[in-house]
């Protein structure tokens, strides 16, 4: 992943719940270059913290992977 | 070389809930508008809202505009202006029904009209013991619900959205100071531009992030605040910051009062229940500001928790596993997750935390911008207007009530574009001509920026402010840590003259536009804790253990800090409501 891709990854996880900003930001802290992450942050803020929360499974499967290590973080 | 220049009808800054309600106006009114947004405009930070719209709708219990208007001026100590106040409460059905058409899904009745809910401080007949249903909701994401409502109706009326774009500075006309646009950054090219308008709205949200411990989104660094400041625009009531007691310490996040409600308590370091000394009765269910200042009490006294002994602790243990999942929903997993404490064995390590900025750029209820000139305080500052939480309209004067803050946004947020609108079609001539020097402030700032070669870290200088504002200027405030809280401030503010940044690319380059973030979160923090330090009175929510009564005699009245010289001036409240009779100072009790 190259620095604009990674920045743009880092601006979209800027989001309006401080919530996800803490867990996003330490989400790539951990994985700075996890392109998998984008379809999620298109995601509005309260359903993606749902999601984060484990009050959701409301994602599509192949997803499932990047769930599990955001929800672990 | 000379910056690119876009020309439009109205340039809206902001596209939260009051930037979005604005542009909408304007763009069902055919003009040619641009939003700038740093984010998404559905990410601002609208979303977090979650307790409700105030309308006086009656729909479950008795209910009129007079009596919130009267709650309203109660929750806001006297301090907000009786005449935006009565104009705000007058409009909120409008601006409801007007959502609800908009298809916000609101929660229902069996009748099919829209249910409400309680909420602190909105009260029937005047303050009397029985609460009034005011609260309009989308179960609880009522600020989610409407960012989209407001999002989809402006995309269908062609509002312009200029996303990833950060409004840099003001453009004001030297001749008569009116605003004709702003410079902006668009990430995505790291150019600078200057975007020319009839009007200029800000609506660029609060200041939260002033704070160490605040519930706010990253996003919320005082953008308008700064670019107002550094442009002579002076900032109003910035020493009213409204803050929770129990916020996750270092991150934020709030653990609802629900939780002392069903019986956990507060713990210092010597393990001692220590509200039964500040409130015996009440103890733990004390009201906010009355937890909040005992919690600062234990900490300055030295029996905080943990290696800085800069926290307390909040015990539940003792409800048990079942009334913590059952009861708390959420709770658990929240403090696990941002504590690091599972609540069912631990307690939970909490602080007072910043959440709402009362103050802001000073405006009229039409949301154009007043400033003193002459002889007069409020002379209106022409094409330039502000709404929502960076503005000081002033209804929520020295505290807010809950669901008055998205009431706030739409109803302001469409005066505005009303009044943007009338004052264009009246406007003489079509756009001014811009000054020689448009946009050199940004494009110095900028150039500073790109040629350091050595100098402070952002996030450091960043990390030292909002650790100075939270230890000098949190919830129960002294005068040694006001006055020497100023002078740390000065030396931050000098440092953030120095900051240096290792990646020097033009193109989406994040750490550029913190470094131009800092800059705003500086000079909010440098008007909040200057004008509390002035403010010899406890009112609302600036509480100072050297005065801690309310001064209606030397202090009803609203500050004004300018950025030069951080030189403060007064104005007087607006006591005289519209139509009504004006509400008489009382002690505000519950």
């Amino acid at each position: 992943m190259d620095r604009l891709q990674r920045e743009k990854l880092k601006w979209k996880c800027r989001r309006g719940l401080l919530e996800l900003d803490i867990v996003l930001e330490r989400y790539l802290a951990r994985h700075p270059d996890d392109h998998a992450l984008n379809p999620l942050l298109d995601l509005p803020d309260n359903d993606l913290w749902d999601i984060v929360a484990g009050r959701s499974e409301n994602y599509q499967p192949h997803l499932k992977d990047v769930v599990a290590r955001l929800r672990a973080v | 070389m000379a910056l690119s220049v876009r020309k439009f009808d109205a340039i809206v800054v902001g596209a939260g809930g009051s930037g979005m309600r604005a542009a909408l106006e304007l763009a069902r009114a055919n003009l040619k508008v641009a939003v700038l947004s740093k984010v998404f405009p559905t990410r601002s930070h609208t979303v977090a809202a979650q307790g409700g719209i105030a309308a006086p709708l009656a729909n479950s219990t008795e209910d009129n505009w007079h009596w919130h208007m009267y709650d309203t001026v109660k929750g806001s100590d006297y301090l907000g202006d009786q005449d935006a106040i009565e104009y705000m409460c007058r409009r909120a059905i409008e601006v409801v029904v007007e959502l609800e058409h908009m298809g916000m899904p609101f929660d229902r009745l069996e009748s099919g009209k829209i249910y409400q809910r309680p909420f602190g401080g909105h009260t029937q007949d005047y303050g009397s013991p029985k609460m009034a249903m005011r609260s309009c909701a989308a179960a609880d994401r009522t600020g989610h619900a409407m960012l989209h409502t407001l999002y989809q109706q402006n995309v269908r009326a062609n509002t312009q959205f200029f996303v990833e774009w950060m409004a840099l500075d003001l453009i004001r006309d030297p001749q008569d100071g009116a605003v004709i646009g702003v410079t902006a950054l668009e990430m995505e090219t790291g150019e600078v531009s200057i975007l020319q308008a009839k009007a200029t709205v800000f609506a660029t949200g609060g200041s939260g992030r002033i704070f160490a411990a605040s519930t706010n989104a990253f996003i919320n660094t005082g953008d308008g605040l700064g670019m107002a400041a550094r442009a002579g625009i002076p900032l109003e009531d910035m020493e009213f910051f409204q803050f929770h007691p129990t916020g996750i310490q270092g991150a934020g996040i709030l653990i609802t009062e629900g939780v002392r409600g069903e019986g956990g308590y507060l713990l210092n370091k010597n393990g001692e229940r220590f509200m039964e000394r500040y409130a015996p009765n009440a103890k733990d269910l004390a009201s906010r500001d009355v937890v909040s200042r005992a919690m600062t009490t234990e900490i300055k006294e030295g029996r905080g928790c943990g290696p800085d002994a800069d926290h307390l602790l909040l015990k539940l243990d003792h409800l048990g596993p079942e009334v913590i999942n059952h009861r708390l929903p959420g709770i658990r997993e929240i403090a696990i997750r941002f504590a690091n404490a599972d609540p069912v064995r631990e307690p939970i390590p909490v602080v007072p935390t910043a959440h709402y900025q009362m103050g802001g750029i000073p405006t009229k209820y039409t949301g154009q911008v007043v400033v003193p000139e002459g002889a007069t305080s409020e002379s209106i500052l022409p094409s330039f207007y502000a709404v929502g939480e960076c503005a000081c309209v002033s209804v929520h004067g020295a505290n807010r009530l809950g669901t008055n803050s998205l009431l706030d946004l739409v109803v302001f947020g469409k005066a505005a574009g009303e009044q943007v609108i009338k004052d264009i079609r009246s406007l003489p001539s079509p756009q001014r001509n811009l000054p020689k020097d448009a946009g050199e402030a940004s494009r110095a700032r900028l150039a500073r920026l790109d040629a350091a070669s050595s100098g402070e870290r952002v996030a450091d200088v960043g990390n030292d402010l909002r650790r100075t504002m939270q230890a000098h200027c949190g919830i129960f405030r002294f005068p040694e840590d006001l006055a020497r809280g100023i002078e740390k401030v000065k030396e931050i503010a000098a440092r953030a003259q120095r900051l240096f940044i290792q990646d020097k690319s033009k193109v989406f380059n994040t750490a550029r536009v913190e470094a131009l973030e800092l800059d705003n979160l500086v000079e909010t923090a440098m008007a909040t804790i200057v004008s509390a330090e002035a403010r010899k009175e406890s009112r609302g929510a600036q509480s100072r253990a050297d005065f801690p009564e309310r001064d209606d005699k030397n202090w009803m009245r609203h500050t004004l800090w300018y950025k030069e010289a951080n030189r403060l001036a007064y104005k007087p409240v607006h006591l005289k409501p519209m139509t009504v009779e004006a509400f008489q100072p009382k002690a505000r009790t519950y």
